[in-house]
């Protein structure tokens, strides 16, 4: 198999069978959750607020939309509790492009998760962007038939969100700063571990893969299916602070599957010009003289001005479970 | 020249790597030498015996193909000349000659028109009812795995079009010349034998092109 589906509990609630034609049909297994994951790889989800936003991202080549009820910089000038979508907003979205829709849930929320697959969303994100409605736990995600995609800043991070049913993984990054340092620091942390654990791996020490899958907190199986592949078993991509498509192509040649772009977009004054840029340099992320006609796109006095992530009141990526 | 086949996967957006994976699989089970290679510059779509057009979402293939310069171009050009090419889920979509969304309706989107057939996107669903299946496949068999994922279906075919399969009434594998279209991903089934059918078309069409 292409995709990995070490970890799958296969008789899961989120497994729908059927019988359509005279065939059995299996909606939601891990290869069709994870299998809809691989389908964005290369590829830039962007976050929306609406339906014209969500046209927009479309037009520019935006593999999905994310719809938000703020952008994450507008989540933190706002403060107060940030919550899922309205459901008319998300329905809209739904109505007017062809391209997957992803919105967002409080960590823990099931019901907002289950609210979410009620309207029929392609993946719903458990996300630290949101206020945490459950400081012990995460939604236990294979439950559902619908996707999900966590965030994560260290590998440990990333395993138990699988372990708890994630079929798509992000770097947590700091959100609506513009800043990306903090996303490049996840996929490195992440990617450190992955090489350490490899090495375990392949030296088939099995009592330091014991010890390695305690100190990460997550299951001995899939620990060692990710000492195997050398790489996540999910999809990672890259979000937190991309703004430029000389950030995307940053996170793309650190190895990240794919882009997560927040307010970097809308929150710029040339978001269709810089949506497309984004879409470029996330494909071409290798080759320079592309990555440059990119960024000629754009104008660096139309980015968002950004915060600076060391001064910030609320640190998104601290949010929620430790474990 | 030689015997080795050069097999290009679209390498634009989708899953590129699970191609690559399962076309070099394939030749491998095949016994037949050659190499599978991502494709994203005109010159290199230029020199491949046979293209793949992965999974992943159509609309943003077309418009990186409208955009890279020359790239349009060598499409046109090696369609011309009759290349063996295989497109999966978006991938089919990319080669259609018509396509509209079930639920958004007629899209504004860049299509190659190679295969004469109109598409419906998303024709069995969202992501909810995506879902795999045992399909039947004409030369292949009733037993491989069909990995629908937010799937098209074929609404319509010319007449140079041979249907390959169908599931519950609705056309999912197409056939015209040396051009197949599949809405599920052969590429995430484990089983290579869609990827050898394509393969054998290549080889054949090396042979009676390069002699």
């Amino acid at each position: 198999m292409t995709i990995s589906q070490v970890g799958a509990i296969p008789l899961s609630k989120g497994i729908k069978m059927s019988t359509v034609g005279g065939k059995q049909t299996t909606s939601g297994t891990a290869l069709i959750k994870r299998g809809f994951a691989h389908m964005q790889k290369h590829g830039v989800i962007m976050d929306v607020t609406n339906v014209e936003q969500a046209q927009i991202a479309e037009d520019a080549g935006a593999v999905a939309v994310m719809v938000l009820d703020k952008l994450p910089f507008d989540v933190r000038s706002a403060g107060g509790v940030a919550r899922t979508a309205s459901v008319k907003v998300i329905q809209a979205v739904i109505d007017s492009v062809s391209i997957p829709i992803m919105a967002k849930c409080r960590i823990g929320h099931f019901s907002e998760a289950n609210i979410l697959e009620e309207i029929g969303v392609d993946m719903i994100d458990e996300s630290e962007v949101l206020s945490p409605a459950d400081e012990i736990r995460h939604i236990w995600k294979w439950n559902y038939t619908t996707p999900f995609v966590n965030g994560a800043k260290n590998l440990g991070e990333a395993l138990r969100r699988i372990d708890e049913g994630a079929a798509m993984i992000r770097t947590k990054g700091e959100p609506g700063t513009g800043d990306v340092s903090q996303a490049v620091t996840h996929i490195r942390m992440v990617n450190n571990e992955i090489g350490k654990l490899k090495g375990i791996y392949d030296n088939k020490d099995d009592q330091e893969l014991i010890r390695t899958s305690r100190e990460l907190q997550s299951s001995l199986e899939i620990v060692k299916e990710t000492g195997r592949l050398g790489r996540l078993p999910v999809v990672n991509f890259a979000a937190g602070g991309i703004s430029t498509p000389a950030d995307a192509a940053l996170l793309m040649n650190l190895g990240c599957d794919g882009i997560f772009v927040g307010s970097g977009i809308f929150k710029a004054e040339d978001p269709l010009e810089r949506a497309k840029a984004v879409v470029i340099a996330t494909t071409y992320h290798d080759d320079p003289q592309t990555v440059l006609e990119a960024q000629k796109m754009i104008d660096e006095k139309k980015s968002m001005l950004g915060l600076d992530t060391k001064n910030l009141d609320l640190r998104m990526q601290e949010r929620g479970p430790k474990i | 020249m030689n015997d080795q086949l050069l097999i290009g996967v679209l390498g634009l957006q989708g899953d590129i790597e699970e191609n690559i994976k399962a076309a070099t699989n394939a030749l491998a089970e095949m016994n037949q030498i050659g190499k599978v290679i991502s494709v994203r510059y005109p010159e290199e779509i230029m020199k491949i015996d046979g293209l793949i057009i992965p999974g992943g979402e159509s609309t943003v293939m077309g418009l990186l193909i409208a955009i890279k310069t020359g790239l349009l171009d060598s499409l046109s050009q090696v369609l011309q000349k009759g290349l063996p090419i295989m497109g999966t889920c978006a991938g089919m979509i990319v080669l259609a000659k018509k396509s509209y969304d079930r639920v958004v309706g007629n899209k504004k989107q860049l299509l190659l028109g190679a295969l004469d057939i109109e598409i419906e996107r998303n024709s069995f669903g969202r992501q909810f009812d995506s879902f795999e299946s045992n399909i039947d496949i004409s030369g292949i068999g009733n037993d491989f795995r069909g990995i629908f994922i937010r799937a098209p279906s074929v609404i319509s075919v010319g007449p140079q079009v041979q249907i390959l399969s169908k599931f519950d009434e609705k056309i999912v594998a197409v056939q015209q010349e040396n051009i197949i279209g599949t809405s599920f991903h052969p590429e995430l089934s484990g089983d290579n034998r869609m990827h050898k059918l394509f393969i054998e078309s290549i080889a054949k069409w090396k042979k009676a092109n390069n002699h």
